[in-house]
């Protein structure tokens, strides 16, 4: 269970870009997670809050978009999805040489944020 | 109130690949060869490091360990045993090694005299295959007392090895293990693994383990001194 250490990082990677952006609330935040990067989404969902507590993340809604796991087979020449359990094979030819393109991210997309009333009252 | 959307993509470990970034090119610049293990609970990380240690320094090897465990010494004190220094990191339940961790636990220790510098990660065969602690090789073990689909199950940990360590050989008839089914999933998660066979208690593989060590520091630390300079 990393999970919760990985919340304090992500809320700290937040924190910091929405205190420079001059912000005082996060709203949303959106994060790309692929399918093999070692996280469970219920338990990083729950330790969310937990870590964002009395800072400008608290209460901000946590979107997550799941990558799934794509590789490149050399001895197909062509790109394939791996499914759950994820065994490292091409699932069409079987073959084990293959590239992984995606599916091990975790990654901070965007985050959206409120300003001070009084510095965003343009028309 | 509109929201204003502020583009990051940054990933999430990023703070700790930075660390991490410093810390490989640390070890470089002192020669030292960091060896990350990492396993599940009780698949002989420590028993296969104090034998290791052992060896080596009876070979005049200058080692190293830094221990990480979640809440006793117990570790640390069995990797003593052998004569190098050891550090522990007790990571008061954190299920891993962070680079901070490892950073902050280096200070004060002259690296320049070390030829091999281990860290026994956290037994746990999930968390720590996210966190680079900056080193040269990551040691993946896997004992004959496990399934023999445990590379199956823990594909991002196996994934990201640069060696398997298959341990406890000398238990592996009594066990029943499926070595041919073990050998192959490992094949299968992480082909481009070296895959080692050791008995900490019999010493079957030991010195081909030690010797595929040196061998790496070497062409390590000749690929460095080789580098052109920047």
């Amino acid at each position: 269970m990393h999970e919760l250490s990985i919340a304090c990082n992500l809320v700290e990677i937040v924190e910091e870009a929405a205190r420079a952006a001059g912000a005082v609330r996060v709203t949303r935040v959106r994060l790309r997670l692929g399918d093999l990067a070692g996280v469970m989404e219920d338990a990083l969902r729950f330790s969310f809050p937990v870590a964002a507590q009395g800072t400008l993340a608290e209460g901000a809604e946590l979107a997550i978009e799941r990558v799934p796991v794509r590789v490149f087979c050399t001895q197909c020449n062509a790109d394939r999805t791996l499914t759950p359990p994820f065994v490292y094979r091409c699932p069409e030819c079987g073959a084990s040489r293959l590239q992984l393109l995606q599916g091990r991210e975790l990654q901070v997309e965007s985050i959206e944020i409120e300003e001070n009333h009084n510095e965003t009252a343009h028309p | 109130m509109k929201p204003r959307i502020l583009e990051l993509r940054k990933a999430v470990l990023d703070k700790n690949d930075e660390i991490a970034r410093t810390l490989r090119a640390r070890f470089e610049a002192a020669g030292v060869f960091v060896v990350n293990l990492v396993s599940s609970p009780g698949a002989g990380k420590t028993a296969l490091l104090e034998e290791t240690m052992r060896r080596m320094v009876e070979r005049h090897w200058r080692v190293a360990a830094i221990v990480g465990d979640l809440a006793t010494e117990n570790d640390a004190r069995r990797l003593a045993r052998s004569g190098a220094p050891v550090r522990q990191i007790e990571t008061g339940g954190l299920c891993h090694l962070e680079a901070e961790l490892v950073a902050r636990r280096l200070e004060g220790w002259a690296l320049e005299e070390l030829d091999f510098l281990f860290i026994e990660n956290v037994g746990n065969l999930v968390c720590p295959s996210d966190y680079d602690l900056g080193e040269a090789l990551r040691v993946v073990l896997f004992s004959t007392t496990e399934g023999e689909d445990k590379p199956n199950k823990y594909p991002p940990m196996f994934y990201s090895a640069d060696v398997v360590v298959l341990t406890k050989m000398d238990l592996a008839a009594a066990t029943d293990f499926d070595y041919a089914g073990a050998v192959a999933n490992v094949r299968t998660v992480a082909p481009h693994a070296v895959l080692l066979e050791t008995s900490a208690r019999t010493g079957e593989g030991l010195d081909r383990w030690i010797e595929f060590l040196v061998a790496r520091h070497w062409e390590a630390a000749t690929a460095t001194s080789a580098a052109p300079a920047r």
